[in-house]
């Protein structure tokens, strides 16, 4: 394999630097590296961070290859700056065997953008019924770690019991979708003001906050780890950080939406915005950002949702859930933590790549930007603003709630254990 | 430019009144021997009706046939919708026939507000009711069917609530019918109360511009019009509420709770009426129960809204009031 020299990359948005990749390793960080036998990439300050990791992605396959693929998926993944996605498992049929999760890590595998880590369902058929075989997922050659009905709460508070102690014995983590099924029938938006004037079912903060708590204190008494789903609420986060101050195992995790939309979108009944959990209050949105900058929240993951056009052409309650997100992820946490003075690129990068990496215990990914470390590396020019073009998108689905919206930042070169997948902002 | 009627709250002060004037005078047509005007001959009006409502879909067929126009109708079952027929299509479909306005009711809150603002149709797009959102020709109808008896039929033009007390109980929560007319009569000046049990409030009503009340007993003998709400039997089961008796005890109109609201005040309903849940056969057969004028004014209030709409009215109260003259002798 050949050598690559990026020259003068702020490695975390420190002094610039060149950094030499060797074959898939980072051979050498320092001034004035000499670029013999070398491709030389001028990075000419723009930021250099270690391969995004997105904890929590929809790609589809098999079952939907209408709205993603495994291919088009991580070639989204790649254009957005990702080098590891973990795949949930509400795809038909459900990853719920050894079989699906293998099928869906050997096509991440086979296509090269990306390393698709496969998240196994926690119960047969997503139904919450009957602990799926997660013992044999994580034998298999996908080794799956995480486990998730991501779509659907395990509200069954015995299920949910079991799952947290079973997948202690292989280190394994339940990532729970924080949704009281009772609580949400016929749920169309956040419930509060703007639902009561639209006349759309709510979908009430309560409904979230309950089932977390519960889960706190269900990982507590087991003694088990537990990863909570696209936090979205104020009265989460307390939740979350009173865990953590207890000394719960819990980990958090955001959307980027989360960080910058609200529920007054929703007036407009453009299905774009309609989303599981739903787009909150103003209130939330800086509550949530705050818990990510002190930490409560531990990571930023997409929850990238894709949706055939005609799954959202429509009037709102016939519309599907969800928000494409891999290729905005780091644009939008730029606008909201970054440019708000919240986080730095150091911290952005441990967000978004160290931590959901030992979360999901993705192996090569999430390692710091030093020599002999594997190149997973992602260049950002930070300088650039511009409006959102969906039509520029490698996901196979269009459905963004941010067209034509400016948004700062740009991933010009993604590398993939030293192979680019992006490079000048055009898959490789 | 906005051509349609989504929302009672895009109506101004000035709109609402417009329509309510031009109404009497539609009202005069349908005192003549023959209830008919030219005044939309040539036009097309397809009434769209995704959920079944005979009375709303008479209603505005007599209006559109009084303005001779040309009238489709169009439900949902037995069409292309219920092989899975798209919204989209389905207008798109319509609007290559050459209509020139859709009256559009739909189960789906903000289904006409989509179809007005996705560039799908060019049509107008009149409201026939949403989901739980609006019903704003059914708040018109019953601002109209309010000022006639409270400030006169005559004396009424160019006047509008204020200063009126209206009282609204039933199931706000899923009431379209209690959102628009919160909007509109809010917008005309009233004073709105809405009584209902806790559990048939929506979460964020405290941004409405009117008072809420748990206890029916306390706002008659103060209200101008109290509006009984239909409550649907089924949503004792989603346990809103413990039993028909109780409901019907706590919250439904009888001759007891009506000898209590002031002399000139009047009992009104949307229809269809529960006879036994929210209302008695002695309130709902009495003088001062307007439920068969609200039907007839409906008549003359979609009659007004079809003509202004359809002679270039522009219903948007976020931005400007409605140019239009009254325009309503036969030629």
């Amino acid at each position: 394999m050949s050598k690559i020299l990026i020259r003068g990359a702020k490695v975390l948005g420190g002094e610039p630097q060149d950094v030499l990749i060797d074959g898939e390793t980072i051979a050498e960080i320092g001034h004035g590296l000499s670029a013999e036998g070398a491709e030389v990439v001028e990075a000419d300050g723009k930021v250099l961070l270690p391969g995004l990791v997105d904890l929590h992605t929809h790609l589809r396959e098999p079952g939907r290859e209408d709205s993603e693929t495994v291919l088009t998926g991580t070639r989204a993944a790649a254009s957005g700056g990702y080098t590891a996605v973990f795949a949930m498992a509400n795809t038909f049929p459900v990853a719920d065997t050894a079989g699906v999760v293998e099928q869906v890590y050997r096509l991440g595998r086979e296509h090269g953008y990306c390393d698709v880590q496969p998240i196994g369902a926690v119960t047969v058929g997503l139904e919450g019924k009957q602990l799926a075989e997660l013992g044999a997922m994580h034998e298999s050659a996908a080794g799956v770690t995480v486990f998730s009905d991501d779509g659907k709460c395990v509200d069954d508070a015995v299920i949910m019991r079991r799952a947290l102690e079973y997948v202690k014995a292989f280190g394994g983590v339940v990532a729970q979708h924080a949704q009281e099924p009772r609580l949400t029938e016929g749920a169309q938006m956040n419930e509060g003001v703007v639902s009561a004037q639209l006349g759309l079912g709510g979908w009430p903060a309560v409904a979230e906050e309950s089932v977390i708590a519960r889960d706190v204190l269900l990982a507590e008494h087991v003694g088990s780890r537990v990863h909570i789903c696209h936090l979205s609420t104020a009265g989460s986060v307390e939740i979350v950080r009173w865990a953590k101050s207890r000394g719960i195992d819990v980990t958090a995790e955001v959307t980027p939406h989360h960080l910058l939309l609200t529920d007054e979108l929703v007036r407009s009944y453009n299905p774009v915005y309609k989303v599981n959990p739903p787009l909150r209050t103003e209130r939330d949105v800086l509550a949530l950002r705050e818990a990510l900058a002190d930490g409560t929240i531990d990571i930023v993951a997409t929850d990238h949702a894709p949706h055939p056009h005609e799954d959202k052409d429509c009037e709102w309650a016939a519309a599907a859930m969800g928000m494409v997100g891999l290729e905005t992820a780091l644009s939008v946490v730029q606008e909201t933590m970054i440019e708000t003075g919240l986080l730095g690129w150091a911290a952005v990068a441990d967000r978004m790549s160290v931590k959901p990496a030992e979360i999901g215990g993705a192996k090569g990914h999430g390692r710091p930007v030093s020599a002999g470390e594997p190149a997973n590396l992602t260049l950002v020019d930070t300088a650039y603003r511009g409006e959102v073009d969906p039509a520029g998108f490698a996901s196979r689905s269009r459905n963004t709630p941010y067209e034509g919206r400016e948004l700062p930042g740009r991933v010009t070169h993604t590398w993939l254990r030293g192979r680019a997948t992006l490079v000048d902002g055009k898959l490789a | 430019m906005q051509r349609h009627l989504i929302s009672a709250a895009d109506l101004t002060r000035d709109d609402a009144v417009l329509i309510l004037d031009t109404a009497e005078e539609m009202a005069r047509v349908a005192d003549r021997p023959i209830k008919k005007l030219p005044t939309l001959r040539g036009r097309t009006v397809v009434n769209l009706f995704f959920e079944d409502s005979t009375r709303t879909r008479i209603s505005f067929e007599a209006a559109e046939k009084r303005l001779s126009a040309d009238v489709i109708n169009f439900t949902a079952k037995g069409s292309s919708v219920s092989k899975g027929e798209s919204l989209k299509d389905t207008a798109q479909t319509l609007e290559a026939m050459g209509v020139d306005a859709v009256v559009i009711r739909h189960g789906a809150s903000g289904a006409p507000y989509r179809l007005a603002t996705s560039g799908w149709i060019d049509a107008a797009v009149i409201n026939a009711g949403d989901g739980t959102h609006q019903h704003p020709t059914q708040a018109l109808l019953d601002a109209f069917t309010m000022r006639r008896r409270l400030v006169g039929r005559d004396e009424g033009l160019g006047q509008d609530l204020a200063g009126r007390r209206i009282t609204i109980v039933g199931d706000i929560l899923h009431s379209r019918v209690a959102r628009s007319n919160v909007d509109l009569l809010h917008t005309l000046g009233a004073e709105v109360t809405l009584v209902a049990p806790p559990t048939l409030v929506p979460v964020g009503v405290e941004s409405w511009p009117c008072e809420i009340s748990y206890d029916l007993d306390s706002t008659l003998a103060k209200a101008d019009a109290v509006m009984m709400l239909r409550v649907q039997r089924e949503r004792m089961n989603a346990a809103f509420f413990p039993t028909e008796r109780e409901y019907s005890r706590r919250y439904g109109l009888d001759g007891d709770r009506m000898a209590r609201m002031p002399g000139h005040a009047i009992v009104m309903h949307p229809g269809p009426m529960v006879r036994g849940m929210e209302i008695t056969a002695e309130v709902a057969d009495s003088d001062r129960c307007t439920v068969v004028e609200q039907v007839a004014n409906g008549v003359s209030i979609r009659m007004a809204v079809l003509y202004l709409l359809l002679g270039g009215a522009v219903f948007d109260a976020k931005n400007v009031p409605a140019v239009t003259h009254t325009r309503t002798e036969e030629k």
